[in-house]
């Protein structure tokens, strides 16, 4: 119970961090902490491995300790965190903030460190029980991930910390309970469960960057929270400026007679800022909405019926609205900010989402268009991203399957005859999420067999936002007069339309060059040395390689580090690079701290050598099974995702599932090992995973097209069932080896344990890596081959050790 | 062996700067002036190299003349001074930061200043930009949102005699309209766009600069002229020597 009640804490800590991390900093640098954090896992084995017999003749103070120590850690190293002053943004300026990113990366390895002592130990002190004990952490870490994601909604994450750890001092009670400790001084340890909520309120408070929007909006007089949220998607903050009007309306023509009056800011997470603007009396004074890229199609034909995605505080409402859309859809995936409109500022927005020809729906925009027959005259994509993060390509890591070839065709099933998708984002210089944009638009029609895919796209821009344009058709002389109109009138540039010369392109926001014009002109000529040539990876994005925002490419790296100071810095896509720094110090971490217990450690020579236990093969076999596992659940996670359409319980879902099942394996590993022994029973579960696994890579796609437009519940249990018997089989190689090597070389179980861990975190990074360069299905195939690969590895040809 | 050099060096003026003592006010200034050349002689090398962008391929004599001699040191907190003539930007509270040198030159060698004109800032950060400007221009207006900050420029300026500088608090979208029309007008892009009503505040034959993106990693700038038939023209400026395509070069 203690162990599944550690595992369950371990878990819910680590997405808690992330999930704190990412309100107080950026999401990138929190992916970095936490991942680099866990390679505490793995040090705990390179520790134990080190001092196992102390450890094991002093288990039961260990085991406790380590579970006091982690319950301190995990608030205790929040607190001091915060009080550490750091600006993530100018790590490549300073190289103090390296430092003191180190410094955040050590703090957190403690607790992980601690929580993962507990475990390894108890691996090693019950050698018999393997099975018994990794079913309880694989089960306690599933059990974690969904407690965690309800008590996200309920309570704020800096309460959630709070729980947590006090959960890690009741475990200490219940640890000591287990390990029959009598001495009843130890049931004292119960007094530590209030602890955590004797701590002052401004040291657990997520203390937000003051680089992020929200601290720099509330910097100027007159601005106050005025509303606050939170759930397992972000923290919302709603600000009101009293004395300052927001006034936000990105790209806003420059020859705008009218400007954004009263708005109140909506913040995720401290940034992504969008408001919701005030209904005014007039409807002309919504006349701004007009001189947006984003209101283009408006003006290309008459739009009855509009779905947009991402509604937001409902700016792209109001847009439909002001230029008389008969029916409007509007998808949104945070159900809290529906309610803002719905609720308290119902009246504020002018009852907007309470009209009969407006319809808001609580969803993922594919799983809503799959399961919905209507067809538009307009599907519009607001733009969601925040500037700051979008310019510096903090989103390079996200996985975005809004903008993939596969959506694009399923966007243009769901548009009447003649109907326009159009999506709008920030512009960055030189080009790249425009560009891709086109180019992955243009790759969907071709695959749609459009005869001329040519004559059906758009875009235009202006000095800061694009607008990209498909229409269900072919653009007609009359809307590319409209369009040049719309255009010229608000200085705004037309970069392609079916006809278009270079003359026409690059006339009013002036570039050295017309790079916008040119990279549109050489997709449409299909000339395939422009994606090679292009210092940006501006690829179509697909639903097994969906990183939109990845623009990272390394032949440019060296150039852009070279004009660093001399204003190349907006250059470079820095999502990637923290993955590759994460890569690079968990690799050099994992190897020395590998080789460390090995050298160090005459016991485990002696007690190698004394067997034919190798144990190179014995760190091989962990290795590839940490790599394999997590690349497989990584892998079929992003397809589940896209199955299930569910932003909120998606991930949590199919982790758990993932978890819970593997765990049912471990436990039924004895048993099988009983049955058939050791090796035997690996090879039964490797095989029945590589089966499952080229399955699953076959069958998948067919079984969700299939299902996809069932109801969500429908779905779910699919998902299970679906995972549930991977999962089981994924639980047994680990435990079957431990246990075998329980028995043959028990000294080797905190080297296998913590090679396993290092492995964990080493997987998971590089499989974003391999995602973003190979695609997903590469990921599985790379899985499937370090589980054949692991199988082959494993040393069974020892005989039990004398002692 | 040269970084070391230069860390040692800079190790050692923040010692000075720590025991700000009086006597080694000289020594400081002597090695500040000697910084700020070294800066200079930075910026005029990477203008020569993106000056295919720039459309200039020297800064204008007043330019140099002024980064020459506004203290930037002075501009800066305490602590950063022995950093302030690096070329980056350096944080100066309240989540905001002042620019980078090479940045703030080439801006303000695109307004073309004259003598005689009269410019607004949108954003006063540390004032360092304003006094740039001063040194060129006739008068400087200058407004910055966040009411500490704008008040501790206010009282940095006033020390440091920079008379034609006029610092208000407040909110900038509308500019000054009692003072406008302007010959230049700077300005950050908080709402996502330029304001407006600051383009009817631009005199005929007037500029706009706008830097896009944040200070640490800035994107483009933007630079906006209105033509003497209140034509705008508007070409956005890549302040670095890269060519996105390959076979371009």
């Amino acid at each position: 119970m203690s162990i599944l009640l550690i595992s369950a804490s371990a878990l819910s800590y680590e997405l808690l961090l992330i999930k704190l991390f990412s309100i107080i900093q950026w999401h990138h640098f929190a992916y970095m902490i936490i991942s680099l954090a866990l390679l505490g896992y793995g040090a705990s084995g390179t520790f134990i491995s080190i001092f196992r017999n102390k450890i094991l003749s002093n288990f039961k103070i260990f085991f406790i300790s380590c579970i006091v120590l982690f319950g301190f850690c995990t608030i205790l190293c929040f607190v001091i965190a915060q009080q550490i002053h750091f600006n993530v943004q100018e790590i490549f300026w300073d190289k103090k903030s390296f430092y003191i990113l180190l410094s955040y990366f050590l703090l957190f390895t403690l607790p992980f460190f601690f929580a993962a002592s507990a475990v390894g130990s108890a691996l090693s002190y019950y050698k018999n029980d393997i099975s018994k004990l990794y079913a309880s952490d694989m089960l306690g870490a599933g059990i974690g991930s969904i407690v965690l994601l309800f008590s996200l909604f309920i309570f704020y994450p800096e309460l959630v910390l709070q729980i947590v750890s006090s959960v890690i001092f009741f475990t200490t009670s219940v640890a000591a309970y287990e390990l029959g400790i009598k001495n009843k001084k130890i049931f004292l340890f119960l007094f530590l469960l209030f602890l955590p909520f004797v701590i002052p309120e401004k040291f657990i408070k997520p203390q937000i960057s003051e680089y992020k929007s929200l601290s720099q909006t509330l910097q100027v007089n007159g601005t106050d929270i005025i509303e606050q949220r939170s759930s397992p998607l972000g923290k919302i903050d709603v600000v009101q400026s009293v004395k300052i009007p927001f006034r936000y309306a990105p790209g806003l023509s420059l020859y705008s007679n009218t400007v954004p009056k009263e708005q109140l800011g909506i913040f995720t997470n401290g940034e992504g800022m969008s408001v919701i603007t005030k209904f005014p009396d007039s409807i002309k004074d919504l006349s701004y909405f007009d001189y947006l890229t984003s209101a283009a199609a408006y003006h290309l034909g008459k739009i009855n019926s509009a779905l947009i995605i991402g509604t937001g505080g409902g700016g792209d409402i109001l847009q439909a609205i002001y230029h008389n859309t008969d029916y409007i859809d509007g998808v949104e995936m945070n159900p809290q900010i529906v309610d803002l409109l719905k609720g308290r500022f119902s009246n504020y927005s002018g009852e907007i989402y309470y009209r009969d020809n407006i319809s808001i729906h609580i969803s993922e925009a594919r799983g809503f268009l799959k399961q919905n027959s209507k067809k538009y005259d307009l599907i519009q994509f607001a733009m969601v991203d925040s500037y700051g993060a979008s310019s510096a390509g903090l989103y390079a890591l996200n996985e975005n399957y809004l903008y993939t070839v596969e959506a694009f065709k399923e966007y243009m099933n769901d548009l009447s005859q003649n109907g326009y998708l159009s999506i709008s984002r920030w512009i960055k210089i030189p080009p790249r999420d425009s560009i891709k944009l086109f180019a992955t638009a243009f790759e969907a029609l071709r695959q749609n067999n459009i005869a001329d895919p040519r004559k059906s796209i758009i875009l235009i821009r202006n000095w800061q936002t694009s607008t990209l344009i498909v229409k269900n058709g072919i653009f007609s002389q009359n809307e590319i007069i409209n369009l040049k109109e719309f255009c010229q009138s608000r200085g705004f540039d037309v970069v392609y339309y079916p006809g278009i010369s270079k003359d026409d392109a690059n006339k009013t926001n002036i570039l050295k060059e017309a790079y916008f014009f040119d990279a549109v002109d050489s997709i449409i000529d299909s000339d395939d040395d422009f994606f090679k040539e292009y210092k940006f990876f501006v690829e179509p994005s697909t639903d097994d390689k969906p990183y939109f925002n990845h623009f990272f490419k390394w032949k440019t790296f060296n150039e852009i580090i070279s004009l660093k100071e001399s204003g190349g810095f907006g250059l470079m896509e820095w999502g990637y690079i923290v993955l590759i720094i994460c890569l690079a110090i968990a690799l050099i971490i994992s190897f020395i701290f590998i080789m460390l217990p090995l050298i160090m450690s005459d016991k485990i020579k002696k007690v190698s050598d004394s067997t034919s236990f190798s144990k190179t093969k014995i760190v091989l076999y962990f290795f590839a099974l940490g790599i394999a596992f997590l690349f497989l659940e990584i892998a079929f996670m992003q397809k589940f995702i896209l199955f299930l359409s569910n932003p909120i319980y998606s991930a949590a879902i199919i982790i758990s599932s993932f978890l819970i099942f593997a765990g049912l394996g471990s436990q039924y590993s004895k048993q099988m090992i009983d049955k058939n022994g050791h090796l035997k029973s690996i090879k039964i579960a490797i095989s029945c995973i590589f089966f499952a696994g080229i399955f699953y890579l076959i069958m998948l796609d067919i079984i969700f097209d299939h299902f996809i437009s069932f109801a969500f519940i429908a779905k779910v249990i699919l998902t299970i069932i679906l995972i549930a018997p991977i999962a089981f089989f994924m639980g047994i190689p680990f435990p079957a080896a431990l246990s075998r090597l329980g028995k043959v070389s028990p000294d080797l179980i905190p080297l296998a344990w913590g090679v396993n861990g290092y492995a964990s975190v080493i997987s998971a990074i590089l499989a974003t890596l391999l995602a973003i360069h190979f695609g997903f299905t590469v990921v599985t195939i790379l899985s499937i081959f370090f589980y054949i690969a692991a199988v082959m590895i494993f040393p069974n040809d020892a005989q039990p050790a004398a002692r | 062996m040269g970084a070391f050099l230069r860390a040692s060096l800079k190790s050692f003026a923040l010692i000075l700067i720590i025991l700000n003592v009086s006597v080694y006010g000289a020594v400081l200034d002597k090695h500040y002036k000697a910084q700020r050349k070294k800066m200079l002689e930075v910026i005029k090398e990477d203008v020569k190299e993106t000056s295919a962008y720039l459309g200039f391929k020297h800064l204008d004599k007043n330019v140099v003349n002024a980064m020459d001699t506004v203290l930037r040191h002075k501009f800066v907190p305490f602590i950063s001074r022995y950093s302030a003539y690096d070329n980056r930007p350096l944080p100066i509270g309240y989540g905001q930061t002042i620019s980078q040198p090479y940045i703030v030159a080439i801006m303000t060698n695109l307004l073309e200043l004259k003598s005689s004109d009269t410019v607004l800032e949108i954003g006063t950060g540390s004032g360092y930009q304003a006094a740039i400007l001063s040194k060129i221009a006739k008068k400087v207006y200058t407004i910055e949102i966040i009411e500490p900050l704008g008040i501790k420029a206010k009282k940095r300026l006033q020390e440091l005699e920079y008379d034609n500088i006029d610092v208000r608090i407040g909110d900038g979208y509308f500019g000054i309209k009692d003072e406008a029309p302007f010959d230049a007008i700077i300005v950050t892009a908080a709402a996502g766009h330029v304001p407006p009503p600051l383009i009817k505040q631009l005199k005929p034959g007037g500029r706009m600069i706008i830097p896009v993106g944040s200070s640490f990693f800035l994107q483009n700038l933007v630079l906006i002229k209105k033509d003497k038939n209140n034509r705008l023209l508007i070409k956005q400026i890549l302040p670095v020597a890269f060519v996105p395509l390959t076979g371009s070069h």
